[in-house]
């Protein structure tokens, strides 16, 4: 390589900026933030050509790594109780890293500031990296995985199924709406600075302790680049908050940005960790202590804490809630009971819990027992298919659960769930603070300012509704979701892969039809909804009906 | 006598969950089912980027969550005035009980391009990454050896002021034109084609800089600022830079992708560089220039026009709308050939700077010319009149 230093180099190409003398760049997309011209270093201090090189000796670990799993046969070893959510997970995280590159222009024309771009255009890369080497762990575990199924569908599962929905404001929110409460507070401020915590480094680990070492091989590559990130969007946080008039909108950037991430990606990765592994010795960390540590002590106080002093507003009530929903009030439980009620709509296999799981999460999460325990014996009870139902249909003391409209995660902490009329819709929200993203924060006014580029909630954003009044069989059919004899789903509820084991949709033509929750709400009369709400709110915990006056 | 605890370490425990281990429905079925190959069989650049992105028209059944102001989500067709087949077909009515099927796949077009390039994270930074180390051991044999020495004086002030300026051009289409485009394409093989034609720009324009910088250093008397004087006032690059600003204010991503790599590149890129850069440099002593300038030509001729021919031969002989997408290119050929030319023909003086005259600056454009020409006839587009004047 050059001898040039690193320094000189990166001060050197500084000079290729330049002010346009004829033509201003095309301008595509609005902020209503306003930003100052200011000298702003690039904080990624990144030359290209010591980059290519760094990247390709990263993708030459990588790929070696790959290949040493194929030879020394990995997946003998492989716990498929792991490998089963890694078809939810790896359908959902390509579209994320991809659409973080495609933010990368949203901020161009935004911030006024030419040195950041270069930063931005290296992230718009490294973001392609991630997007394709994530497809190709995928690829791989797919040859080499005893049960390909759910991952040679992903891309198709991941667009029509409701947890990829979920997972796709992971990536939506980048891309669209206000440019800087997209490209800069949504992703790099919350979802890359905090979330990615969790997602690249905690997941890892796990994967790690259940026989998968790729996983950890490409995440953490992938968690290096996310490091440089956190920069880019420092450096933007620090000029939005020079001006003043951007505090208000930080604010509410921030209390949206943060309550989405916590309400989609801890629902996730919480559920991935918790009942997603087999490794359950008493001392390995659970998610609450892994969401301790890395997010509330590394990005809350170490990171967020110290910028009030620039005048950013903090939402210290959000962040304790989200403690309060998992550590309290069994966030993630309610999550992983979910996923696993509605086993049938899903492109994975399900593992029941056993008396192992049950005495770590007692140890970990005490009293749990008494809230989930009977239900995972009933899940375990009905898991291969005896004459009776699939666990939905079956009187187990669990009501479903409606739909929470902004962040489409079921309202499962049931006391929490608040009911509002928005748009000449009635809707059902899993939290206040999902009510107000949708009812105040995405509107073209926010307390009394105008915002008119602030984005908008659109889509079929209830996935039941598409299927209301159909047959199961029906409904997975049309999703997809069958294997090749054309009868064997894909889903099923436990991991016993003989064929008579297993679910069909034979069994599901037997069941009532599906039945959209926002649909029949809406079809309540005003006094019938307020009893509807009343029970809801007295639901739980473990989605237990509302206890009988 | 002391006993060590025994450290709490997950256990390494014998699955037997590797492929081919059972026989059980779909134990077989190792192949992403959801597209098409282009060819016959799936190509290992297709599964890594075929529906990364989604699209409402096939498989997304619940439709785009987030939305612009103006209520559209996504990657809306309509961010280019082109089409491909099925473009005009209404997005699928989704609402109660009519489930989540779309139009078949591909649903329209769009989808059937491929960038021929194959390019994905793999290819993209082997590739980048070699030719990184061949332009700096270019650099670092030449400067051993002394050979800038060998330089005409003239050739210097050549190599600082307009070699130099060259490196503006890249950064600016690197950024606000490509790297832009990648937001605006509908398919991800679109927009990581795009991406990745940024980085080649963006990576050249760096490479001139720091080859700016080592000159600096090793040439007494090399203005390492000069290259700032020559774009921001020299008249002859007042033209290119007038076009590339011109270029980056184009809304259409594919009039700003055909205008650049179809009109502004052979016309303007390929002149400055093959038909001067390459062929003065020896004749003035200089064996290194011509192999920082040769990456970047490499990149564009093998590379950048390949998936931009790909991607407009797919509209041109679309099914469909063939008529309307080759009188769309027409027009934007009537509005940029003439801009490109008139900036060409601005560059002129430079060809009498250096004391070894390359060959005559109107063969130069006429060979840009006819390479131009051939592109289009490829293209099924017309011959511009302006081409003949």
């Amino acid at each position: 390589m050059s001898r040039q230093s690193v320094a000189k180099a990166h001060q050197k190409i500084q000079e290729l900026s330049w002010e346009p003398l004829y033509h201003e760049p095309v301008a595509q997309y609005g902020t209503d933030y306003t930003f100052r011209k200011a000298q702003k270093k690039d904080p990624l201090k990144q030359v290209l050509r010591s980059y290519f090189p760094m990247q390709e000796e990263k993708d030459h670990r990588v790929y070696g790594a790959a290949d040493g799993a194929i030879r020394g046969n990995m997946f003998r070893q492989v716990q498929e109780r792991w490998l089963e959510w890694q078809k939810l997970f790896l359908s959902i995280i390509p579209l994320p890293e991809i659409s973080a590159a495609r933010a990368m222009p949203l901020l161009f024309r935004n911030v006024p500031n030419p040195e950041l771009h270069n930063g931005q255009a290296i992230q718009m890369i490294d973001e392609v990296r991630h997007s394709t080497i994530q497809q190709n762990l995928k690829r791989l575990y797919m040859n080499n995985y005893i049960d390909p199924a759910g991952f040679n569908n992903s891309l198709r599962n991941f667009q029509n199924d409701y947890c990829g929905s979920i997972g796709r404001q992971f990536a939506e929110g980048f891309i669209t709406g206000d440019a800087i409460t997209a490209a800069s507070i949504y992703l790099t401020i919350v979802a890359e600075t905090a979330f990615t915590n969790t997602l690249f480094v905690a997941m890892p680990a796990e994967a790690a302790a259940n026989g998968d070492y790729l996983l950890p091989t490409v995440f953490h590559s992938v968690q290096s680049d996310e490091s440089r990130h956190i920069s880019n969007g420092y450096a933007t946080l620090l000029m939005a908050l020079a001006d003043e008039g951007n505090h208000q909108l930080l604010e509410r950037d921030l209390r949206y940005a943060w309550w989405n991430n916590h309400r989609v990606v801890d629902a996730a990765i919480g559920t991935f960790i918790e009942y997603g592994t087999k490794d359950r010795r008493p001392d390995r960390e659970s998610y609450a202590e892994m969401w301790r540590r890395w997010i509330y002590d590394d990005y809350y106080r170490s990171y967020l804490v110290p910028l009030e002093k620039y005048g950013l507003v903090i939402p210290h009530d959000l962040i304790e809630e989200s403690w309060n929903q998992i550590w309290n009030k069994g966030y993630v439980h309610e999550v992983a009971q979910f996923f696993a009620t509605g086993w049938l709509a899903n492109y994975w296999r399900i593992d029941p819990m056993t008396d192992k799981d049950f005495e770590w999460f007692e140890g970990k999460y005490p009293g749990w027992y008494n809230k989930y325990g009977k239900w995972w014996e009933n899940y375990n009870r009905l898991s291969t298919p005896n004459g009776h139902h699939p666990i939905v249909f079956e009187d187990v003391d669990y009501v479903y659960p409606h739909r929470c409209w902004t962040c489409m995660v079921p309202c499962l902490v049931r006391e929490d769930m608040v009911m509002d009329e928005v748009d000449g819709q009635v809707r059902t929200y899993c939290h206040e603070a999902c009510r107000w993203t949708d009812a105040v924060a995405f509107r073209p006014e926010y307390e009394g300012r105008s915002t008119p580029n602030m984005g908008k909630l659109i889509g079929k954003r209830e996935w039941e509704t598409l299927y209301h009044g159909w047959n199961w069989a029906d409904v997975v059919s049309d999703m997809g979701y069958v294997r090749d004899d054309g009868k064997t789903l894909v889903a099923q509820p436990h991991l016993n892969l003989d064929p008579k084991k297993m679910w069909t949709l034979d069994h599901l033509r037997r069941c009532p039809p599906l039945q959209s929750p926002n649909v029949l709400l809406n079809e309540m009369s005003p006094a019938e909804r307020q009893a509807f709400h009343a029970d809801y709110v007295k639901q739980g915990p473990a989605g237990r009906p509302a206890p009988k006056d | 006598m002391t006993t060590t605890p025994e450290r709490s370490v997950p256990k390494p425990v014998f699955t037997d969950a590797e492929a081919g281990a059972k026989e059980f429905p779909d134990s077989n079925a190792r192949r992403f089912n959801y597209y098409t190959p282009a060819k016959r069989k799936q190509t290992h650049y297709e599964d890594v980027t075929v529906e990364v992105q989604p699209d409402p028209r096939h498989y997304l059944a619940q439709g785009w969550l987030y939305g612009f102001a103006d209520g559209k989500g996504g990657y809306p067709l309509e961010w280019t005035a082109l089409k491909a087949w099925g473009s005009d077909r209404p997005l699928p009515e989704r609402g109660p009980g009519t489930g989540g099927k779309g139009y078949e796949w591909p649903a329209h077009g769009w989808h059937e391009f491929r960038d021929p390039n194959e390019e994905w994270e793999l290819s993209f930074y082997r590739y980048n990454a070699n030719v990184e180390r061949q332009v700096n051991q270019n650099i670092d044999s030449a400067r051993q050896a002394k050979a800038f020495e060998q330089w005409t004086p003239n050739w210097v002030r050549f190599v600082e002021s307009h070699v130099g300026a060259w490196m503006h051009v890249n950064h600016g289409l690197g950024l606000y034109l490509f790297a832009n485009a990648n937001r605006r394409g509908p398919t991800n093989m679109h927009n990581t084609a795009m991406a990745v034609n940024s980085m080649h720009r963006i990576r050249s324009a760096q490479d001139l800089a720091l080859y700016n910088l080592t000159l600096t250093e090793e040439i007494a008397g090399f203005d390492g600022g000069a290259h700032l004087v020559a774009w921001n006032s020299d008249p002859c690059w007042q033209g290119v830079r007038e076009v590339a600003e011109g270029l980056t204010g184009i809304d259409d991503w594919c009039e700003a992708i055909f205008a650049a790599n179809i009109i502004f590149e052979p016309l303007i890129g390929e002149l400055f560089r093959s038909q001067l850069v390459q062929q003065a440099a020896p004749r003035n002593g200089d064996f290194v220039t011509p192999t920082v300038m040769g990456a970047e030509e490499f990149d564009y001729a093998e590379r950048d026009l390949l998936y931009s021919v790909a991607l407009f031969d797919l509209l041109t002989k679309d099914r469909e709308f063939a008529d309307h997408n080759k009188a769309l290119m027409n027009g934007w050929l009537s509005n940029w050939v003439p801009r490109c030319l008139a900036a060409a023909r601005k560059l002129q003086p430079l060809w009498s700077q250096p004391d070894a005259k390359p060959p005559r600056f109107e063969d130069g454009l006429d060979r840009a010319k006819s390479r131009f020409a051939a592109i289009l006839t490829d293209l099924g587009l017309d011959i511009p009149k302006e081409l003949t004047q």
